[in-house]
């Protein structure tokens, strides 16, 4: 069976992912940093499910490293999930350039980079299926994190271009806007439980849309809506509010 | 965000801590002055809920699987749903499983739970090859059948020490399918004669309608069965519909619910009727609904589940169910079933008799029908389901459990009444 590729396979939302395509029969690649430290998951999938997974060294800033790393997979993947993110508090962020630097590498430029690799070897087969995993903080620009917003609407506008271009050789490209996710990262913030969804449901989500090749999922759905309201507020108001 | 319970009553504030690693633990245990474990949240009661929560679901690795014997080690966290999605398909089943398979294996051994195979395979302890435990002290045991914290800690309600991990044996099957068998009654009489025939049945669970009264009281739909030997093991769970708000207060009211009970008796053909269904519908038909709890609206609601001893089973069951009907104060869910014999462990559930499980939604009115069922239930020597319970009382949970001193003196002993509470072990102080 084939193999799908994550990328930052350490997130909550990662794990879950990768269960759930292990669940229905796929191999998996788990792409990290310290990838070892992944060993008990990769005990856990393989138990569950039988399937094949391998842990895989992968640094998404480290640029020069991704051709050598695709190059050396055993086995080119049917798919590839960039699950990868980075959020700066919005304060530290404004005030270090080194922490927007890195919300900027890790959400855009690295992903861009493997992403470059990955789709022209998948054009050239004339087959697989990306997902980028961004953000509905990349719809609008808002004072209470647009460097992280900033970072993930380049990414969703580079999906959307890529979708775009794929689409004539048969590559699906998904673009998965989350809005709270229930992780270890939000554990301590205090985030509203109908808006917030687990990271179970969020892989779910993913693994259905990307089946049935639809482009973009909001997840929980109601951030469409959300969303919808909150591009269209116009600029000379918006600027005045605090949300 | 806080945590409630199934019934969402009690409501209150909770400060939630994620078990993802020992060593995290070790130090949680040690800062925190008072804490439970919570699991997925399925006991409907106050027995998971402190102002300090330990939510053991995301400590939920598989750790390995001996596919030969059916032998499965996982980690507490684990629902039993995604056991059934990594087992069924290589012809494995859990030996015992509750009505909900969306509990965590933690969860399953603190409430010792029980299915409808009780009269055959006993509770879910039955199955636990071996646990381990940490313990207020910080320290990990593995614990075995035959030690006094395996009867302690099974059916012990999270009060000995927080569950890591478990060794559960499976059970072999052919199947997907099972060969059900639906028997009508007419009352409480024909109710008791259906399952005494059919007690060689491995599965078995009647619904009774409890708002029928007079010479139709304890009229029901038993329904037993065993696994199918087709061979078809493509088990595949179910998409499930949601309930997406609380329903406002006045939807459950008498009305809808005698309009449940009718449809749902209306739909099987009297006497005896033969069907196929899959694991899902058979043993998890409340599942496909996720938060129907929110059918009784933001109130909350309550499982009443009390078991009686054999011999006066059907005296007792008539009385309850008598001033149930009287009251007017309907269930959706009445579930009567037949239970084996009682195990070894100091707070498990069951005894050898009969148990009745309904669901009633919180109001004015409620808790004083349910203390005059209460005494009911003492005067016969019956004793009440903790997982279910919110409301009783420190000297009715005490007549019914005769191993509760021992259970005492074993948290006094070893620290845990220090550092493990629930709302429900102080009110009826274990
Ligand atoms: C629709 C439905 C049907 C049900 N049917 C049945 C049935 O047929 N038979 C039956 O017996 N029960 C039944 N139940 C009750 C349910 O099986 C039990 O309440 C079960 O314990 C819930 O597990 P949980 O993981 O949700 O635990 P929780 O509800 O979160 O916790 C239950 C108890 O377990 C303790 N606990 C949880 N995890 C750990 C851990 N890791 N270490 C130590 N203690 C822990 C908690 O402190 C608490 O005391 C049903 C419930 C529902 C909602």
């Amino acid at each position: 069976m084939s193999y799908v590729l994550i990328i930052g396979a350490k997130s909550d939302i990662a794990k879950e992912v990768a269960r759930i395509y292990a669940k229905n029969g796929y191999n998996i690649y788990l792409a990290a940093r310290e990838s070892d430290s992944l060993e008990d998951l990769k005990q856990d999938i393989e138990t569950r499910s039988g399937v094949d997974v391998k842990l895989k060294e992968f640094d998404i800033t480290a640029y020069e490293t991704h051709e050598d790393f695709y190059a050396s997979l055993e086995e080119k993947p049917l798919g590839v999930i960039v699950v990868s993110g980075y959020m700066p508090e919005q304060k530290s962020a404004q005030k270090s350039w080194d922490e927007t630097l890195r919300a900027i590498n890790v959400n855009y430029t690295g992903a861009v980079s493997i992403l470059n690799i990955v789709a022209n070897d998948f054009e050239k087969e004339r087959r697989g299926f990306i997902v980028g995993v961004s953000s509905v903080a990349g719809d609008r620009g808002r004072k209470a994190n647009y460097i992280y917003g900033s970072s993930k609407a380049a990414f969703s506008a580079y999906l959307s271009g890529l979708r775009n271009r794929l689409y004539e050789s048969g590559v699906e490209v998904l673009t998965v806007k989350p809005g709270f996710v229930a992780t270890k990262m939000t554990e301590n913030l205090d985030l509203p439980e109908n808006l917030t969804a687990e990271p179970c449901n969020v892989a779910e989500d993913i693994f259905s849309a990307q089946q049935k090749g639809r482009n973009t999922l909001y997840t929980k759905p109601i951030w469409f809506f959300i969303m919808l309201i909150i591009k269209h507020i116009p600029e000379f108001i918006f600027k005045k509010m605090s949300i | 965000m806080g945590l409630l319970s199934w019934g969402m009553f009690p409501k209150i504030i909770t400060k939630k801590f994620s078990l993802r690693d020992r060593a995290a633990l070790k130090s949680y245990i040690e800062e925190t002055d008072e804490f439970i474990p919570y699991g997925n949240g399925r006991s409907y009661g106050d027995g998971a809920l402190n102002e300090n929560i330990l939510h053991v679901k995301p400590y939920n690795n598989f750790l390995a699987f001996d596919e030969e014997n059916g032998l499965l080690t996982c980690q507490a966290g684990v629902l039993l749903s995604e056991i059934l999605d990594s087992v069924v398909k290589r012809g494995w089943f859990l030996k015992v499983t509750p009505g909900t398979k969306l509990i965590t294996v933690g969860g399953a051994i603190a409430s010792d739970v029980h299915g409808k195979n009780h009269h055959v395979e006993g509770c879910f302890s039955e199955c636990v090859e071996e646990f381990s435990i940490m313990l207020p002290s910080g320290e990990t045991e593995i614990c075995k059948k035959g030690d006094e914290l395996f009867y302690a800690t099974c059916g012990g309600m999270g009060l000995t020490g927080v569950i890591l991990s478990a060794t559960i044996s499976l059970k072999k099957i052919n199947s997907k399918n099972i060969r059900q068998t639906t028997i009508k009654t007419k009352n409480l009489q024909e109710t008791f004669e259906a399952f005494e025939k059919y007690q060689d049945m491995p599965y078995s669970v009647a619904w009774i309608d409890c708002l029928a009264k007079d010479e139709e009281l304890g009229k029901c739909l038993l329904m037993v069965g065993d696994f199918a030997d087709d061979g078809d093991l493509d088990y595949r769970s179910k998409k499930k519909l949601s309930i997406p708000f609380n329903f406002p207060s006045f939807a459950l009211n008498n009305l809808s619910v005698k309009a449940f009970n009718w449809l749902y008796y209306a739909k099987a053909k009297d006497g005896t009727s033969k069907q196929k269904v899959d694991i899902d519908t058979f043993f998890y038909p409340l599942d496909a609904i996720s938060n129907w709890n929110r059918i009784y609206g933001k109130g909350g609601f309550t499982q009443y589940q009390f078991i009686l001893p054999k011999e006066h089973s059907y005296e007792g069951l008539k009385e309850i169910l008598t001033k149930i009907s009287d009251s007017g104060k309907g269930s959706f869910l009445a579930v009567l079933k037949l239970y084996g014999k009682a195990n070894e462990n100091y707070l498990s559930f069951p005894l050898e008799g009969y148990s009745l499980a309904l669901d009633f939604k919180i109001e004015d009115g409620l808790f004083e029908l349910l203390e005059a069922l209460d005494e009911v239930v003492v005067k016969y020597g019956g004793r009440i389901y903790l997982t279910k319970d919110v409301r009783v009382s420190r000297e009715t949970f005490e007549k019914g459990y005769e191993k509760i001193d021992k259970f005492r003196e074993f948290r006094r002993e070893n620290g845990m009444d220090k550092k493990l509470n629930s709302l429900q072990s102080k009110r009826v102080q274990i």
